[in-house]
């Protein structure tokens, strides 16, 4: 698929009807969604044949465009109701796509869900500003999930505690930034005060080292 | 939900031991489509729980797979196209899991699972 055609099938996918501030449901946007998609399919190959779990799948955009780009099986984790309802009806706009949701709480899935593991893991973490180190558990989290590889986004800012955590702490077999974007990010909550404000964010790709 | 979800899912509340599987109570269920592949099978049977795969199978409706597995049947097209279908097509739209040890159920609508504990279960 073309990054253009990928673009403009992410476009049609509801957002985030009232986003909570706590959870930091910032919508991920489907510019941003889908030049992370197609570079983890086009460069690495990594859905076609894959099982993909994706942390925080919110409405289902990463779940949507990983199923389309061959994944034959993604689970898409979130804790808001609200969040899943809105998935589900964004899955069932496309025919037979094999996206399960599961309503969890992905801070703790690691631990509470041995079990619960797939080749690649996506996600669009919350960036951890409302919470302190929310960002940091869920990439935690992810590398308890994940069997081989995890693509994330992260504050530009973070860059280097993040090398640092992956590699340190998680022992990363690698942990490289693959891209830099721009998070165009609509005013959504009250507390902003521009309309759109522009955060630079990092693609970043993590090899798991397998038990 | 599909069965190899299922198959990664267990319960964690605070004590429970044998949390899988996850009996399953289904009042509705479905069938989609999906692609064949007889490579992706092979490439996640190794992680799967067999048992599991058969009870949950059984239990919505889907029978005939076999007690065990051997190296043959993972290239015996009938087989596969059975396990094929038994993984991720029949899926559990409206029911519960219910927890081995305790009976809790965590009901599933719209075929998501919510698996989230209450206060005193964490």
């Amino acid at each position: 698929m073309k990054l253009k055609e990928l673009h403009s099938l992410l476009q049609g996918i509801e957002p985030f009807q009232s986003p909570k501030v706590a959870l930091e449901q910032y919508p991920t946007g489907a510019e941003i969604a889908s030049r992370m998609l197609y570079t983890i399919e086009s460069v690495y190959n990594e859905f076609a044949g894959r099982t993909v779990i994706d942390l925080g799948c919110g409405t289902g955009m990463l779940s949507i465009g990983a199923a389309m780009l061959g994944s034959p099986h993604v689970i898409g984790l979130d804790i808001d109701e609200d969040a899943l309802e809105v998935a589900h009806s964004n899955v069932d706009d496309y025919e037979d796509l094999p996206v399960d949701l599961v309503q969890c709480d992905v801070n703790t899935v690691g631990e509470a869900q041995p079990g619960l593991q797939a080749d690649t893991v996506i996600m669009n973490p919350p960036f951890g500003t409302r919470r302190k180190g929310a960002d940091m558990d869920f990439l935690r989290a992810a590398f308890q999930v994940s069997t081989g590889t995890i693509y994330s986004l992260h504050k530009a800012s973070t860059r280097q505690h993040i090398q640092r955590v992956a590699k340190k702490e998680l022992g990363a077999a690698s942990a490289k930034v693959l891209a830099e974007l721009r998070y165009d990010l609509p005013a959504s909550y009250v507390f902003h005060k521009q309309k759109s404000k522009d955060i630079e964010v990092d693609l970043w790709r993590f090899e798991v080292v397998c038990a | 939900m599909k069965l190899l979800t299922h198959n990664m899912l267990s319960c964690h509340i605070k004590g429970v031991t044998n949390g899988f599987p996850f009996k399953i109570e289904a009042t509705e269920v479905s069938e989609t489509e999906a692609d064949y592949d007889p490579d992706f099978l092979r490439h996640i049977f190794p992680r799967l729980q067999w048992p599991a795969l058969k009870e949950g199978a059984e239990s919505l409706g889907v029978t005939g797979l076999p007690d065990e597995v051997t190296e043959e049947l993972l290239q015996d097209e009938d087989f596969l196209k059975a396990f094929h279908h038994a993984l991720l097509e029949v899926t559990l739209q409206e029911g519960a899991l219910v927890c081995p040890e305790t009976g809790r159920k965590f009901p599933v609508m719209k075929g998501i699972p919510n698996l989230l504990l209450n206060e005193d279960e964490c």
